[in-house]
């Protein structure tokens, strides 16, 4: 087994062994509700950072110490040896790091449906007071060069007949970077999925802060479709209103170099959070998915699904989900599952789950995280039918993102998605994509 | 008409000095319209038959021969045994997440006749063949195995062998984790393909319940890695009273 694997679950580690028992529910999982916070995970008052983050050295980033601010220079300028930085290829990020002004802008193409208006915020509104505060320098860069927001508003009840399409391509040909920030404000009780259709060349670094009214349900769909070469950063917020459901699907395929980090916060109680996840390293591409979901409020609920395929030499994934139930989260319900598959040697893929629970009064806490090479059992099956060892291995491998891109809900974008991942997998032979119905 | 042949078959498990040997010279003729019952006690290299035969990769065969129809079946891949009209019904089937059933099937069947079957009679077949193994028509839409019980998964795949059509199937403890309704479901499948065409089947179990249902031309008794009596339906009738204790004794005189 030569596969580099630096994953830090000690789930992770032994990859000879990776079987579907590695992949089974529960597994690495924590079950709740226990009366008495487990011994590893810490308790309220006498809370390690990174308590729980299966050994390696203590992330100094740890969701109980994770510092905010509006101000890049309150964070100083990154070397790539702090915690959120030190994944990252410092070389490929500089240009967005340096943060030097610019008016550039991504082409936009917009499709929005009756209820929904879009509209601009300036510097100084109130509106963009209240939004989560960066969480490193380079999102705190963003929120000050973009000077200002796009806002898409959704009004209170409204029942969107269609998502919302904001297409967002670079336009190639120029060095200076984009920076953005969209605010997506969504009334109470309203039903709205928005779609960020990433494609084209940018270096781009774009702040997305969903607010999710009371009641309402949203989606926000991120789709990284870049063209090669492409650069992007970002900082993805949800504040989820009380009873409300925020659903988000993350997209990464293309690009040269992608990291989002997307955190989810609870304004009242009851919300529910699901944070699903796909991306797709050819050679050399680096694709960093940094997730905290923040148990701050009693009874809410996240999940998180990350799926991710490596192939070719040097490509790079890298997956933290960071999940904090504070002290006043009671009821919490939290699940957290990350898994890999290295396609081909010379791939290398991090999964660093962290969860820090601060109450014993829980619903359940889990995680799971496991990176591996092709299930062999699965080949084996498939081949027993008679499938080509090849047809299986993609059909295999189509499913490991299916089962994730089906939660988009928009079939158009998940045909598209699907055929991408086909074009980059090979096509499927003698097998034409005509959905088979029994009913 | 076929024929699967095996000829003195010796089969190991492991690599070097951690190599141990499961199958000890195995002889088992199957033909088109014959069922062959083979009875054992736990750990007598059963699976292991199976497996071998469908040419997974953890067995390495050391000696021996099996053919199908005179074709060497052991130069063969795994799909390319199944294409040539072998098939194994697991008794562990693994899940495949993101795949779904009716994608899976279609796949399979494309990949054995060699062509797409044609769209509408396909749906028919499934169908219908579904609703014989009294399955849902929503069970065309989970994802292959994943959260299947243990009879849904014998079930799903004995639709398997129902739709791929094998000219000779191997069902390896198929009756095994099964309530009665379910073994008489997964049987009734069985027959019907006996009754209708000229497939061999070679069922592989530990217990006699599942021969109540499904009458074996010829039973085998196999112990520590080889055939060691066979007989008509009589012999699985004196199991059912003596168990294999008197087998068990004899083989391990035989390897003081």
């Amino acid at each position: 087994m030569s596969t580099e694997n630096a994953s830090m679950t000690d789930l992770t580690t032994q990859p000879a062994t990776l079987a579907s028992e590695l992949f089974a529910p529960g597994v690495g999982a924590q079950a709740g509700p226990p009366t008495t916070p487990a011994s590893d995970t810490g308790t309220a008052g006498d809370v390690q950072p990174g308590a729980h983050s299966h050994g390696g050295p203590t992330p100094t980033g740890s969701p109980a110490e994770r510092f905010t601010s509006t101000d890049p220079d309150a964070f100083g300028v990154p070397t790539g040896r702090e915690e959120t930085w030190r994944f990252t290829p410092m070389k490929r990020i500089k240009p967005l790091l340096d943060g030097a002004d610019s008016d550039a802008r991504l082409s936009w193409t917009t499709d929005l449906p009756e209820g929904v208006e879009l509209t601009r915020a300036e510097a100084g509104d109130p509106l963009l007071k209240g939004l989560p505060e960066p969480v490193d320098r380079l999102a705190a860069l963003t929120r000050q060069r973009a000077d200002g927001a796009d806002v898409v508003r959704v009004a209170k009840e409204a029942q969107l007949d269609r998502p919302v399409n904001l297409g967002l391509a670079g336009t190639g040909g120029d060095d200076a970077v984009v920076w953005g920030q969209l605010v997506v404000e969504v009334g109470a009780f309203a039903k709205a999925t928005v779609v960020l259709d990433h494609t084209g060349l940018a270096r781009y670094s774009g702040g997305v802060s969903v607010l999710v009214g009371d009641g309402a349900q949203v989606t926000l769909v991120s789709v990284q479709d870049w063209a090669p070469g492409a650069v992007h950063g970002g900082q993805y917020d949800a504040v989820v209103g009380r009873d409300a459901t925020f659903k988000q699907v993350v997209v990464t395929l293309g690009g040269d170099l992608v990291r989002l980090v997307s955190n989810v916060q609870y304004a009242g109680p009851g919300g529910s959070a699901e944070l699903f996840g796909v991306y797709f390293s050819d050679e050399t591409q680096h694709q960093e998915h940094r997730l905290w979901v923040d148990h701050a409020v009693p009874n809410c609920s996240s999940n998180v699904l990350y799926k991710g395929a490596l192939q070719g030499e040097g490509a790079r994934t890298v997956w933290i989900g960071d999940v904090r139930i504070r002290p006043s989260a009671t009821g919490t319900e939290t699940y957290e599952l990350n898994r890999n598959l290295v396609l081909t040697d010379g791939a290398r893929a991090d999964s660093v789950p962290n969860l820090e629970i601060e109450t014993g009064e829980i619903v359940g806490a889990g995680h799971a995280s496991a990176t591996g090479r092709f299930d062999d059992e699965q080949l084996f099956y498939l081949c027993s039918r008679g499938i080509d060892a090849e047809t299986a291995r993609r059909l295999v491998v189509r499913g490991f993102f299916a089962d994730v891109v089906q939660h988009i809900g928009v079939d158009a974008l998940q045909d598209r998605l699907m055929a991408s991942i086909d074009t980059r997998l090979g096509a499927l032979p003698a097998l034409d994509e005509q959905p088979v119905e029994v009913a | 008409m076929s024929v699967l042949e095996i000829r003195d078959l010796h089969v190991s498990v492991g690599e070097g000095d951690d190599a141990k040997e499961i199958l000890r010279g195995v002889d088992l003729t199957v033909r088109s319209g014959e069922t062959h019952a083979i009875m054992g006690p736990n750990g007598s290299g059963k699976s292991t038959l199976a497996y071998s035969i469908a040419g997974h990769p953890k067995y390495t065969i050391t000696g021996g021969t099996v053919t199908l129809d005179g074709e060497d079946v052991l130069e063969m891949s795994v799909d390319e045994r199944a294409r040539a009209g072998l098939f194994l019904a697991m008794q562990y089937p693994v899940e495949v997440p993101g795949v779904s059933v009716s994608n899976f099937l279609r796949t399979a069947a494309t990949a054995i006749k060699g062509e797409a079957p044609k769209l509408r009679t396909w749906v028919k077949d499934v169908k219908t063949e579904m609703s014989g193994l009294e399955m849902d028509p929503a069970f065309a839409e989970r994802n292959v195995n994943e959260g299947f019980s243990g009879g849904e998964k014998k079930r799903h795949e004995i639709l398997q062998m129902r739709l791929l059509k094998p000219k000779i199937a191997i069902l390896d403890e198929t009756d095994s984790g099964l309530d009665v309704d379910a073994l008489r479901i997964v049987s009734e499948g069985v027959n019907r393909s006996r009754e209708e065409g000229d497939i061999g089947v070679l069922l592989i179990t530990h217990y006699t319940r599942i021969l109540r249902y499904i009458k074996p031309d010829f039973v085998h008794v196999f112990v520590n890695g080889k055939v060691v009596e066979e007989g008509g339906s009589e012999l699985a009738d004196k199991l059912e009273n003596e168990g294999y204790a008197s087998y068990v004794k004899t083989a391990e005189v035989a390897q003081a």
